[in-house]
């Protein structure tokens, strides 16, 4: 595997992928990242359309016939390949989660005992 | 209604600004093309409108995707002149913004800069060789036709200065961003 398929990924790529593990169209996308992130990431048209387009590219997903009815509009799905790569995204995540609870929870009950509580 | 408004803009930000204010008194625009804005009256702040470059002509099949694709996503293409489009979106949809992170929206920047930055060396280039022909004319030959030369080079090199200071705000903020990009993303 490349070495740039380790690295981290985008907010935006990363809600992308997760939200194509059901077939969707752009605007089913945007609505469904909206409503995931409790309406705090908004992904504009014009970054949407750049971002499908190099994960398409990439092979992290490909066109797929939308589960909607009336639909002429393009539908995308995740791939093999995109699941691997969101998983392997997941386990770093859980490093970086697991390093941050733990390195600064210890240091809030060293330097700071009076703030005791903040972290989970 | 109707109507027809003729006017010059340099800077598309003031001018993405205008046409909402505009909006604002209940005026939507419907169609552009050189310097004549076309307006309907429709309800007061019914649309937001946005303008966008695209990298390609608006013909191209790069370019219909990507339009096809802002329709589906609930925008409207109000017209399109050389490669800036005129966007607009319900205003009931919300907040209406194309690009989203810092990656996507430096990239649209650079692109804006990319095609003022050939108009400018254009301009300026026209502006400086008519000044510089209508100079020599006067002072070494003491021709008075050099004053045509002076004027023609005049216009050019103005138009070329005020596009200048409009790139250098956009030049200002990818400043800003490639800084922001450094550390967050």
């Amino acid at each position: 595997m490349a070495a740039q398929e380790q690295s981290a990924l985008t907010e935006a790529v990363y809600y992308i992928l997760l939200t194509l593990v059901d077939p969707m169209h752009g605007y089913g996308i945007m609505q469904r990242v909206k409503v995931l992130s409790d309406g705090r990431v908004n992904l504009g048209p014009g970054t949407l359309y750049g971002a499908i387009n190099t994960l398409l590219e990439k092979g992290w997903i490909q066109a797929a016939s939308s589960a909607e009815e009336n639909s002429r509009q393009k539908a995308y799905l995740i791939t093999e390949r995109g699941l691997a790569v969101l998983a392997r995204e997941l386990l770093r995540l859980e490093e970086l989660l697991s390093h941050g609870r733990e390195i600064l929870s210890e240091a809030r009950a060293h330097r700071w005992p009076s703030s005791e509580g903040g972290v989970r | 209604m109707k109507h027809i408004v003729w006017r010059p803009y340099w800077d598309y930000q003031k001018e993405e600004q205008w046409l909402n204010s505009m909006m604002a008194k209940g005026y939507a625009l419907s169609d552009y093309s050189w310097c004549r804005y076309v307006f309907e009256e429709a309800p007061v702040g019914a649309y937001v409108y946005k303008l966008d470059l695209l990298e390609r002509a608006p013909s191209a099949p790069e370019s219909l995707a990507y339009l096809r694709f802002l329709e589906e996503s609930g925008v409207q293409v109000v017209a399109t002149y050389m490669k800036w489009v005129y966007l607009r979106q319900p205003a009931h949809l919300g907040e209406f913004n194309l690009y989203t992170d810092r990656k996507s929206l430096l990239s649209h920047y650079k692109t804006i800069m990319r095609f003022w930055g050939i108009m400018i060396i254009l301009e300026i280039g026209i502006g400086l060789i008519n000044l510089f022909m209508g100079l020599m004319s006067v002072m070494m030959f003491g021709e008075t036709i050099g004053i045509v030369n002076l004027t023609i080079g005049a216009l050019p090199l103005l138009i070329g200065l005020l596009l200048l200071k409009m790139v250098i705000t956009i030049f200002l903020k990818v400043r800003d961003l490639k800084r922001e990009i450094d550390i967050m993303e």
